[in-house]
C-alpha cells in the first residue's frame, strides 16, 4: 500500500501565536451571539410537519367511517422491531360490512418499540395504516406506551380513498342480484 | 453614617465588612454562572435557560423579562445545591476533603479586601479610593494570597483518593506555579512606571489608578495602551490562573471528567464553582485597575474631571457629594469588571481546550520568555525617560 | 430402497437433459426428478389425473421419421434428429421411449402467461383476507409465471364467498380454479363422493351434492389439497397467516396408524394440524379427528401443578412424596399405551425397580379402513416392544382389581389412565394410593394422593410404534405448560428413587440405553431415526391377535406373514 507523505506547510509567526485564529472565532461567536436563536420554544411553537413525515403510525377508516384494516398481518410481518401485534378476527355476519369478512379484533403497536421506519404503511395492501404527524408520546407506564386499536383509529381518523375496492365489490355483488 | 461605622470596635468593623463582602460577592459570583449559561446559549443560538418562575410571581409586570433572563433560574440552581442530598464518598479523606472547598473560599474572599472598588472626592477635590483594606502592598496582596488557592486544588485532588481529580489537582498546580511568574513580570513595568524617582514607593493599585488619571495626555492614558503586551500576558495570564478554558487543565471534563472536583457535589462542589468566579471578579477587577484605568470612564476622563463636568453640566452640587461621587465610581468600575468577565465568558465558548503540553509549553516556552523581554525593554525605556 | 429393474426404465428428455424414469411416469414426475418445476394445479401425485387446470402445458416431441424409409430426419441446422413439437399437457403424458419436453421455451411461456391470465379473470383480490396466502399456489405461480399485470377491465364474476360445505370445511367459490382435485379426493381416497361443479363456464361452481354434506372424517385433506383458498378450514378460518408458523413433525396420536404430520405453531401456540407424506403410512392423507388434537394443549382440564394429597406442591416435594409412597412396597404399575417408546422404557424400568407387575389400558374403536385404526392406542406395540407387557391388554384392569382386593396391590402408578374408567371402582380406589401422572384431570387425578403433571404429546418429542412396526419420531412443537414436567423427567427421578439405574431424562440420551436394552431397536439412536420411520422386526409378536384391521397401507394378516425388512 502506498505511503503518500503530505508535507505540512510551516505555520507562520502568527498562526503560531494562535491569536489571528483565536480572534477569527471570536469573530463568529459574537455574530451568533447578536444573531436571533436558532431554537424554538418547543411547546408552544411547532416545528411544521411536512408532507410524508413518518410520525406515529395509525389507523384510518374510509370516508364512510368502515375499518379499512383486514388483519392481513402483513404490517406486523413486515415490521423490523416487532411492534405491531394483531389479532385477527372475523366480521360478524349482518354488521353491513360483512363482505369484508375479516377485521382486526385487537391491532397494538408498541410505540416503545416502533422506529418509524414506514414499512406498514408501505407494505399495507388496504392503505389502512399511516404513518401521520403525530411525534410527541409521552406515558407514564409502559403499557401505557402501546397503543391500542381504538386509540390507532382515533389518532388516524378518516383519509381519503381514491379505491373504495370494498364497496366496489359489495356493488357488484348486489348487482349481480345473487344471480352468479 | 460613616462616622457611626468607624467608631465601632476593629474587631466588629472587620466582621462586618467580610459579611458584606460575602453578601456581596456570592450573589455575583452566582449571577456570574448564570451569566455564563446565558451567553453560552447566545454564542451557540439558543435562549438559554428562561422558564423557571415562582408560581406566585407569575403575571406580575416585569416579572416575564427576569424569567427570560433567568434571573429564577439563578435561584433555583443555588437552592438545589443547598438543599440537595450531600453524598460524602466513602473512600475520601473526610477532614481535608470538606476543607477544600473552604480553602477554596479563603483566597477569593480575601483578595477583594484589597482591592479598591471605587473612589469618592474627598476635601479640596482630591480622590479617596475606597476598598475595604488599603494596602500599601496591594498587588503583592493579591498575588500572594491568590496563589493559595492552589492548596483547596490540591487538597481536593488528594482527599479525593480517586485517579481524576488526583491528576486535574497535579495539572493545576504545575499550571498555576507556571503562569504566575509570567503574570507577575508582566505586571512589574506598570509599577516601575507607576513608582517614578522621588515619590513614594507603593505597590498599591489605587495608586496605578491614581497614576491614570493624572494629567495631560501621557498621564491620563490607559497602561492597555502604554504596555499592552503587559496587558495581554497579564490577561493570557488570568485565564491560566483562574482555570479558564481554554486553559481549564483542572478540569477538563473531556479527559477527566471533571477533574479536582470529580468527588465533589451539592454544596461543596458549589463552593468551588462560587471561588472560581469570585477569582475570576477579582482578576478581572485588578486587570481593569492596572490597565484599564479603573474608574475613570474614559482614557483622558478621569473621576474628578467627569464629576466636575457633570456639576458644571447640571450645575448640581449632588454630583460632588462623596456618596454620589462613590456610586459613579463603583458603577464605573463594576461596569468594566463585567466587560472583562464577559471577554473571559466570550472566550470560553469560542475557544477549543489547549492540550496539557501546549500549556505547559505556552506558559514557559512563550509567555516567559516574552514577559522577560517584555520587562527588560520597558525597565531600559523607561529608564531613559525618567532620567 | 428397492430400486426397480432396469428393464421397466424408459429414457425420456427434459430440456436437453435425459433421465431413465420408470414406465407410466408422468413428465411433471420425470421433470421434478431432474429439479425441474413444471408448474400445475389439477394434478396431485395421490390422485387420479384429469388434465383440467392446462397449467402444465408444455412442448412435448417426438423424433420425426421419414415416412418413407422409417429413418430418423435429421435437422440440417444442428446435425441431430428433428423432433416434431407439439403442445401438450406434461400431468397427462406418461413416459415413453424418446418423448422430448420442453419447459423453458418461449412459447411454454407464453402457454403459463395464457393459463394464468385465464385463471385470474375470475380471481377476486382477496389474499390480505385470504388464508390461502403464503401457501397458495395460484400467488406463487402468479409471481413465477403470469405476466404481472390484468389486462381485464370488466367486472368480476360475484360468486358466494362463505358456503359451509360441512362442520369443518368453508367454500369460497370466487376463488375456486376448478381444479377438482376436492371432489377427485372425496371420490377416490374417502370413498365419500359428496362434491361436484353444477353450472357452466365461468358460472361453474363446487357445491355438495343435494341434501348431502362434506362431514366425513377426511374432509379437511380436501382443504390441504386445493391449490387456491377457496377451501379453508373453519377451525384454523381468520386465525394466524401461515407464514408466522412454525412447522413441526409430529405423529397423529389418535390411534395406530400413526398418521405423520406437522404442526404449526406460532410463540408457543398451536394454531393448526396438517398431515406430513409418508408413503408408507398415510400418504399425505389425515383424519380431521386428529387434526384437533391440539385443543388439549390449552384444556381448562390440563393439570398445572403437582399435587399432594390435593393441595399444590412443589415437583421435588411430590416426588419425593410419590417416592415414599412406592417404598412401602405392594405397588401396582399400569402404563399408558399413548406415552412414548422411551416413556414407556422408563415405565419398565419403574416396575422393574419396584418388583412390581405392570399393565396397559387397551382403547378400541371401529377402526375406519383408512387412517384411524380400531387400537386408538398409539403405541401398544411400543410397550411390547420395550417388554413392559408381553400381552394384549384388556380394556378392564381386572386383574389389578382382584389384588388390590386381595390386598396385595396397596399403591398404583398410573401414567395418564383413568383407572375409574378401566373397572377399578372408587371403593377399591380409596383403598390404594394412587400415583398419577398425567396430562389433563380425570376421576383418578382427583382421588390420587399424588399428582404429577406431565406434557402433551406436542409439548415433547420422542418416538411412537405404529400399528406396522413402524417407530417413528415426534418433535416438540411448543414449550410444555408452566408448573407440567416432562414425563421423562419425572419417571426417571422415579426410577432412581425407587433404586433403578440414574437414567437420561431426554429422548436422545436415553436412547444410549434403550438401544443396548431393547433388542429390537438393537443399533437404532434416535438421532438417526429417519423422518419416515424405520420398521422394527414383529416376527416376536406374530402370534399375537392384534385389534387392527386393513387400512391404508396395511393388512394386518400379511403384515404378520411377511418378515419386514428394516427400513
Amino acid at each position: 500500500m502506498a505511503v503518500i507523505k503530505v508535507e505540512r506547510k510551516p505555520l507562520s509567526l502568527a498562526e503560531r501565536s494562535y491569536m489571528p485564529g483565536i480572534l477569527a472565532g471570536m469573530r463568529i461567536t459574537i455574530r451568533h451571539l447578536l444573531g436571533r436563536p436558532d431554537t424554538m420554544e418547543y411547546p408552544e411553537e411547532r416545528p411544521a410537519i411536512p408532507p410524508g413525515y413518518r410520525g406515529a403510525p395509525t389507523l384510518v377508516k374510509d370516508p364512510h367511517g368502515r375499518e379499512k384494516c383486514v388483519s392481513c398481518q402483513l404490517c406486523e410481518f413486515v415490521c423490523p422491531p416487532k411492534a405491531i401485534r394483531i389479532t385477527p378476527g372475523t366480521v360478524p355476519e349482518g354488521a353491513g360490512v360483512d363482505h369484508v369478512e375479516k377485521a382486526p379484533q385487537a391491532f397494538d403497536i408498541d410505540m416503545l418499540r416502533c422506529i418509524y421506519c414506514g414499512l406498514c404503511e408501505e407494505v399495507c395492501p388496504e392503505e389502512a395504516i399511516f404513518l401521520l404527524n403525530q411525534y410527541s408520546m409521552t406515558g407514564y407506564s409502559r403499557s401505557e406506551m402501546v397503543n391500542h386499536k381504538d386509540r390507532l383509529y382515533e389518532m388516524g381518523g378518516t383519509l381519503p380513498d381514491r379505491h373504495f375496492k370494498w364497496d366496489v365489490k359489495k356493488a357488484a355483488e348486489l348487482g349481480a342480484g345473487g344471480q352468479h | 453614617m460613616a462616622d457611626f461605622f468607624f467608631g465601632l470596635p476593629v474587631l466588629l468593623q472587620a466582621v462586618l465588612k467580610g459579611i458584606a463582602v460575602i453578601i456581596v460577592i456570592f450573589p455575583v459570583a452566582a449571577a456570574c454562572s448564570m451569566a455564563e449559561r446565558k451567553v453560552c446559549a447566545w454564542i451557540q443560538g439558543r435562549p438559554g435557560p428562561n422558564r423557571t418562575i415562582f408560581p406566585l410571581f407569575r403575571g406580575i409586570p416585569g416579572m416575564g423579562v427576569l424569567q427570560r433572563l433567568g434571573v429564577f433560574q439563578l435561584v433555583a440552581d443555588g437552592l438545589k445545591f443547598l438543599f440537595k442530598e450531600e453524598p460524602t464518598p466513602g473512600h475520601v479523606n473526610k477532614l481535608y476533603y470538606t476543607l477544600a472547598p473552604v480553602i477554596a473560599m479563603v483566597p477569593a474572599f480575601t483578595t477583594v479586601t484589597v482591592v479598591p472598588f471605587g473612589a469618592y472626592l474627598g476635601s479640596a477635590g482630591s480622590v479617596v479610593p475606597l476598598s475595604l483594606a488599603n494596602l500599601d502592598i496591594g498587588i503583592l496582596a493579591v498575588f500572594a494570597v491568590a496563589s493559595l488557592g492552589i492548596y483547596s486544588l490540591i487538597l481536593a485532588g488528594w482527599a479525593s483518593n480517586s485517579k481524576y481529580p488526583f491528576l486535574g489537582s497535579v495539572r493545576a498546580s504545575a499550571q498555576l506555579i507556571s503562569y504566575e511568574l509570567s503574570m507577575t513580570l508582566a505586571v512589574l513595568p506598570v509599577f516601575l512606571w507607576v513608582n517614578e524617582p522621588g515619590s513614594t514607593g507603593s505597590l498599591s493599585l489605587a495608586r496605578v489608578v491614581e497614576f491614570q488619571s493624572r494629567a495631560g495626555f501621557w498621564g491620563g492614558t490607559w497602561f492597555l495602551f502604554t504596555m499592552p503586551v503587559s496587558a495581554f500576558i497579564f490577561a493570557v495570564a488570568l485565564f491560566a490562573e483562574t482555570n479558564r478554558q481554554p486553559f481549564d487543565m483542572a478540569e477538563s471534563e473531556a479527559d477527566l471528567v471533571g477533574g479536582f472536583h470529580t468527588e465533589y457535589g451539592a454544596y461543596k462542589w458549589a463552593l468551588f464553582f462560587v471561588a472560581e468566579y469570585a477569582n475570576m471578579i477579582v482578576g478581572a477587577g485588578v486587570f481593569a485597575l492596572l490597565f484599564l484605568g479603573g474608574w475613570n470612564l474614559l482614557p483622558w476622563v478621569p473621576l474628578a474631571s467627569l464629576l466636575g463636568w457633570l456639576h458644571h453640566a447640571t450645575g448640581s452640587a449632588l454630583w460632588l457629594h462623596p456618596l454620589v461621587a462613590g456610586i459613579v465610581s463603583i458603577a464605573i468600575f463594576i461596569a468594566k469588571i463585567l466587560a472583562t468577565l464577559f471577554v473571559f465568558m466570550w472566550v470560553r465558548w469560542t475557544l477549543p481546550r489547549f492540550r496539557y503540553d501546549q500549556v505547559m509549553r505556552i506558559g514557559w516556552q512563550k509567555l516567559l520568555p516574552l514577559s522577560i523581554a517584555n520587562l527588560i525593554v520597558y525597565t531600559v525605556a523607561i529608564a531613559l525617560m525618567q532620567r | 430402497m428397492i430400486q426397480p429393474a432396469a428393464t421397466d426404465l424408459i429414457t425420456v428428455n427434459v430440456d436437453g437433459r435425459e433421465i431413465a424414469v420408470p414406465k407410466g411416469t408422468n413428465m411433471i414426475e420425470a421433470a421434478r426428478r431432474l429439479g425441474t418445476d413444471i408448474p400445475h394445479y389439477c394434478y396431485h401425485p395421490k390422485l387420479a389425473v384429469v388434465g383440467n387446470c392446462r397449467m402444465c402445458l408444455v412442448e412435448l416431441g417426438m423424433a420425426a421419421v421419414d415416412p418413407a424409409t422409417k429413418a430418423p430426419v435429421m435437422d440440417p441446422a444442428t446435425g441431430r434428429p428433428k423432433i416434431n413439437w407439439r403442445p401438450g399437457i406434461a400431468c397427462a403424458a406418461n413416459a415413453s421411449a424418446g418423448l422430448h419436453v420442453r419447459t423453458t421455451s418461449p412459447l411454454v411461456k407464453d402457454f403459463r402467461e395464457g393459463v394464468m391470465e385465464f385463471l385470474l379473470i375470475n380471481h377476486p383480490l382477496d389474499c390480505p383476507i385470504c388464508d390461502q396466502a403464503g401457501e397458495c399456489k395460484l400467488q406463487e405461480q402468479a409471481t413465477g409465471y403470469g405476466r404481472g399485470y390484468s389486462r381485464y377491465i370488466e367486472q368480476k364474476n360475484v360468486k358466494p364467498k362463505r358456503t359451509q360445505l360441512g362442520p369443518r370445511v368453508t367454500l369460497d367459490d370466487e376463488r375456486c380454479i376448478l381444479c377438482s382435485r376436492c371432489i377427485r379426493f372425496c371420490k377416490d381416497v374417502a370413498k365419500d363422493d359428496v362434491l361436484g361443479f353444477t353450472d357452466r363456464g365461468s358460472y361453474s361452481t363446487l357445491s355438495c351434492y343435494p341434501g348431502r354434506k362434506l362431514e366425513n372424517n377426511y374432509s379437511l385433506n380436501t382443504v390441504d389439497i386445493c391449490p387456491v383458498g377457496a377451501l379453508t378450514s373453519t377451525d384454523f378460518r381468520f386465525k394466524m397467516r401461515v407464514w408466522f408458523l412454525k412447522q413441526t413433525s409430529s405423529i397423529d396420536t389418535e390411534s395406530s396408524v400413526g398418521a405423520n404430520t406437522v404442526v404449526w405453531s406460532r410463540e408457543g401456540a398451536v394454531y393448526r394440524i396438517t398431515p406430513r407424506q409418508n408413503d408408507a403410512v398415510n400418504d399425505t392423507w389425515m383424519a380431521d379427528s386428529g387434526r384437533l388434537l391440539y385443543k388439549a394443549i390449552r384444556s381448562a382440564e390440563r393439570l398445572d401443578a403437582a399435587r399432594v394429597d390435593g393441595s399444590s406442591s412443589a415437583l421435588d416435594f411430590a416426588l419425593a412424596a410419590a417416592a415414599g409412597i412406592l417404598a412401602k412396597g405392594g405397588v401396582g404399575v399400569v402404563g399408558s399405551g399413548r406415552s412414548s417408546v422411551e416413556e414407556l422404557f422408563l415405565t419398565a424400568k419403574l416396575a422393574k425397580a419396584l418388583k412390581a407387575p405392570a399393565w396397559l389400558v387397551s382403547r378400541t374403536g371401529e377402526g375406519d379402513g383408512l387412517l384411524v385404526s380400531a387400537d386408538r392406542n398409539p403405541n401398544v406395540r411400543g410397550a411390547l416392544v420395550t417388554g413392559l407387557i408381553s400381552s394384549l391388554p384388556s380394556a378392564r384392569l381386572d386383574e389389578l382389581a382382584a389384588r388390590i382386593d386381595a390386598g396385595e396391590i396397596r399403591s398404583v402408578v398410573s401414567v395418564g389412565e383413568d383407572l375409574a374408567a378401566a373397572g377399578i371402582g372408587a371403593k377399591r380406589l380409596a383403598k390404594v394410593s394412587v400415583v398419577y401422572l398425567g396430562t389433563h384431570s380425570n376421576p383418578t387425578s382427583a382421588c390420587a394422593r399424588v399428582v404429577l403433571p406431565t406434557l402433551t404429546v406436542f409439548e415433547k418429542s420422542g418416538t411412537l410404534v405404529n400399528q406396522q412396526f413402524r417407530i417413528q419420531k415426534f418433535a416438540r412443537a411448543v414449550p410444555g405448560l408452566t408448573g407440567a414436567a416432562d414425563d421423562l423427567l419425572v419417571l426417571s427421578r422415579l426410577v432412581s428413587a425407587a433404586g433403578g439405574p440414574g437414567l437420561g431424562a431426554d429422548a436422545p440420551s436415553l436412547w444410549a440405553s434403550i438401544s443396548q436394552e431393547v433388542p429390537a431397536l438393537a443399533t437404532m439412536s434416535y438421532d438417526d431415526m429417519p423422518a419416515t420411520g424405520l420398521l422394527l422386526d414383529a416376527a416376536p409378536w406374530s402370534q399375537l391377535a392384534f385389534a387392527e384391521g386393513p387400512s391404508l397401507h396395511y393388512q394386518p394378516a400379511q403384515a404378520q406373514k411377511e418378515a419386514p425388512a428394516r427400513g
